[in-house]
């Protein structure tokens, strides 16, 4: 059972991870023009200019 | 070829912000729908001289610019690429975005992050973990759930505590209540090694609803924010004359009674006022229903709301601020909002009875097995598990799951619903009282008599100005291609003026055109021709009324003008109930009387004379074309200028309240089920977490159905 002790920390360390990705891309605004990301995929505009 | 991966064209917003700095400028762009529109309007912006950059927020329609330039030199830019915009005040650029929806998503991270922690260790207790792993995983679980469910759970406390304040019980109180005994009672079960720990389901109760409360939080923010916009557009600065006749701008709240103000064509009256200038013509059609244009002598009494239509005009104020009339008239509006604001909305009166009886229920629970068997920690126990799985958490989603679905969806077609409540009374009217002018019908020109050689002209004429008699000929000869025009121009309170193959071409008042042709009229070369003023029909008013009648809805025309004029507009959608000769006051009038007769009434119009019935109706819509009182006064507002999906609105709101009657029911079967389970001592966390997520998640999709009503 002593594995537990290292993997309960592992679990909520990773755990731990997702959720500041998570609020990393709330402080970055990401949610705030959901319906624009889904349409801006499909603009193409980094593409460097052809010919 | 680069990827564009959705979150390196989602990132860049925060970074783009940290290299151009603030957005000088912010404007609305209520057509733009889709990636080309996001295009169209940065790449347009961003080939201008003077701009650092332009980026579009489609789910508020809405670009922020950064730029030297004044806000008429983007909006004819936009104007050329084909996008109606319209400047917003510099109040909509503050406030950096939406702070109550990122908290929201903050809170609800936190309890999701828990959640998932929390119920790895759950499963492995109910896998059969015992002694002294079990007592551990409990630990860890309270030391991870405790102050998540503190912290997250804020929103359901603060309002839970500000409706006991008021003495009233709402959905939040039984949630709360459920949230903070079920942790209490957990962590005095972990410090004394107890086999039952509801951590997992406080931490699913909050997460689930905060789920909820966010999408709810969502739709609202994006109709408030289009509802404001529309206020914005409204003016703030007049141009007051000082001693040496010089123009200075200056916010509408300093004015002073005295104050001589000069008014530019096009613009609305901020004051109540005498009329200096020798003559001017100005449109009241807010005020009296008329949509002739009026002409005043030097001397008459103008009134704040009017619209200047010809040159220029000065004059000195003589009531401002509360004391115009258009003021007065507010506050007529917000006595009779009042009274309404006394609707009980669904999920309330549900709490009211809800509440009560779980509360009851939980408390002969607890004395019942005190009594039976004497243990007071089992009795309290079993209470516990009862108010958990009563389902607070399918029943706090029941109705707004389904008012979000349901106002999202009309969003997209243009309607904008202030509230969920405004919905519900939606879904009850049984007659819909229509305004005839500007409602119904829309200013027109007659064209059957303009010469087919003279029309491509016209229309080349009129796409160049926005004033109201241009946009309608617009549209009449929208057939038409338009020819090719130099040197197009606007005159202030006169008209437009061009050369066509080098002769002089114009548009506009007879006396311009330089001949007396009655009102208005175009100048080919030495040629005159009259055009004649009528009223035309919005479009979508006959779909909207042929559909209402299908449904049976009694349908009302209420209007100011001649019964004659108003019988033919009637006789041409098929109404025939028609309330003509109506004087302004008197409309809220009739309203009145058709609610003492027991309709329940959705009423349509745009007017100052409208509004107060738009505000004593049972529920009210507004064009948003219509003053910002009305627009104000109104539960919903329309953004464009089709009224045809009328009758689909009626719909989604009748579905949207059958499917949170339904989404009652569901919660209730639950609790059926569940209940006598948790009554008899059996109920474990495991129970209680099922229960939970199946009956939220059902609702959830049940709610989803409102979008299947076909328009």
């Amino acid at each position: 059972m002593n594995v537990l002790l290292v993997l309960i920390p592992v679990s909520l360390f990773l755990g731990g991870l997702g959720l500041a990705g998570f609020l990393w891309t709330i402080r970055s605004r990401q949610y705030d023009d959901d319906s624009g990301n889904a349409a801006r995929i499909l603009l193409d505009e980094d593409d460097p200019p052809e010919g | 070829m680069s990827m564009a991966c959705p979150a390196c064209t989602a990132a860049p917003i925060a970074a783009q912000r940290a290299r151009d700095g603030v957005a000088d400028m912010a404007l609305s762009l209520p057509s733009i729908h889709c990636a080309g529109c996001i295009r169209g309007v940065e790449e347009s912006l961003g080939a201008l001289p003077g701009v650092r950059f332009a980026r579009v927020n489609l789910s508020l329609k809405r670009v922020s610019v950064g730029t030297s330039l004044p806000e008429d030199r983007i909006i004819a830019a936009l104007a050329e690429a084909g996008f109606e915009a319209h400047a917003l005040s510099s109040e909509m650029l503050e406030g950096g975005g939406d702070a109550t929806g990122r908290d929201l998503l903050w809170r609800m991270g936190l309890s999701g992050f828990a959640m998932m922690n929390v119920m790895l260790l759950s499963v492995a207790v109910w896998s059969g973990a015992t002694d002294a792993t079990r007592d551990f995983f409990h630990l860890i679980s309270a030391l991870v759930a405790t102050p998540v469910v503190v912290y997250a759970g804020q929103p359901f406390f603060a309002s839970a505590t500000g409706a006991l304040r008021a003495r009233r019980l709402n959905m939040d109180v039984p949630i709360s209540l459920a949230i903070l005994l079920a942790t209490v009672m957990s962590l005095y079960e972990t410090l004394h090694s107890g086999a039952h720990a509801y951590f997992d389901a406080a931490l699913s109760l909050t997460f689930f609803l905060l789920i909820g409360r966010y999408l709810d939080h969502r739709t609202r923010a994006a109709a408030r924010s289009a509802a404001r916009e529309l206020s914005a557009l409204e003016q703030f600065r007049a141009d007051r004359l000082d001693d040496a006749g010089r123009a200075i701008p200056t916010p509408i709240a300093d004015l002073a009674v005295g104050d001589r103000l000069l008014i530019a064509t096009g613009m609305r009256l901020p004051v109540d006022g005498e009329l200096l200038s020798q003559s001017a013509q100005l449109d009241r059609a807010f005020l009296t229903g008329e949509s002739e244009t009026v002409t005043a002598a030097a001397g008459a009494r103008l009134h704040a709301g009017e619209v200047n239509l010809g040159a220029p005009l000065t004059l000195r104020a003589t009531a401002v601020g509360e004391d115009t009339t258009l003021r007065r008239i507010a506050a007529m509006v917000e006595t009779a909002e009042n009274a309404r604001n006394s609707y009980t909305d669904l999920a309330d009166r549900a709490a009211a009875i809800y509440a009560p009886a779980v509360h009851l229920l939980a408390l002969a629970a607890f004395l019942g097995w005190a009594l039976w068997d004497g243990d007071i920690r089992h009795a309290l126990n079993v209470a516990i598990a009862v108010l958990i799985i009563t389902c607070p958490c399918a029943l706090g989603l029941a109705v707004p799951a389904v008012s979000t679905a349901a106002i999202s969806r009309l969003y997209g077609r243009g309607y904008l619903v202030k509230s969920g409540s405004a919905l519900e009374r939606l879904a009850d009217a049984d007659t819909v009282v229509f305004d005839k002018t500007g409602t119904l019908t829309l200013p027109g020109v007659a064209v059957e008599g303009i010469a087919p050689e003279d029309r491509p002209i016209l229309l080349g004429l009129a796409q160049a100005s926005s004033h109201p008699l241009a946009r309608a000929l617009r549209e009449a000869l929208a057939e038409e291609r338009p020819a090719a025009l130099d040197q197009i121009h606007e005159v202030a309170g006169q008209g437009i003026e061009g050369q066509y193959r080098g002769q002089e071409v114009r548009l506009g008042n007879d006396s311009w055109i330089g001949a007396r042709v009655g009102g208005f009229g175009y100048r080919i070369g030495a040629r005159n021709a009259p055009l004649a003023k009528r009223e035309r029909l919005r479009p979508g008013a006959e779909e909207a009324v042929a559909g209402l009648r299908a449904t049976g809805k009694r349908i009302v025309m209420l209007s100011g003008d001649r019964q004659q004029a108003a019988e033919g507009i009637a006789r041409a959608l098929g109404i025939e109930e028609v309330i003509a000769g109506v004087v302004p006051e008197e409309k809220h009038r009739v309203l009145e009387r058709l609610a003492a007769e027991g309709c329940r009434v959705l009423m349509v119009g745009d007017g100052l004379n409208d509004t107060p019935s738009l505000a004593a109706a049972h529920v009210s819509l507004a064009p948003s074309s219509a003053i910002d009182a009305a627009r104000t006064a109104a539960d919903i507002v329309l953004t464009r200028e089709d009224i045809g999906a009328l009758p689909m609105v009626l719909q989604t709101a009748e579905r949207a309240r059958r499917l949170s009657m339904q989404n009652f029911g569901i919660a209730l079967g639950y609790n059926a089920i569940a209940v006598p389970v948790a009554l008899v001592g059996l109920a474990t966390p495991l129970i209680a977490a099922l229960a939970m997520s199946a009956s939220s998640l059902t609702v959830l999709a049940n709610a989803m159905r409102v979008r299947k009503v076909r328009s």
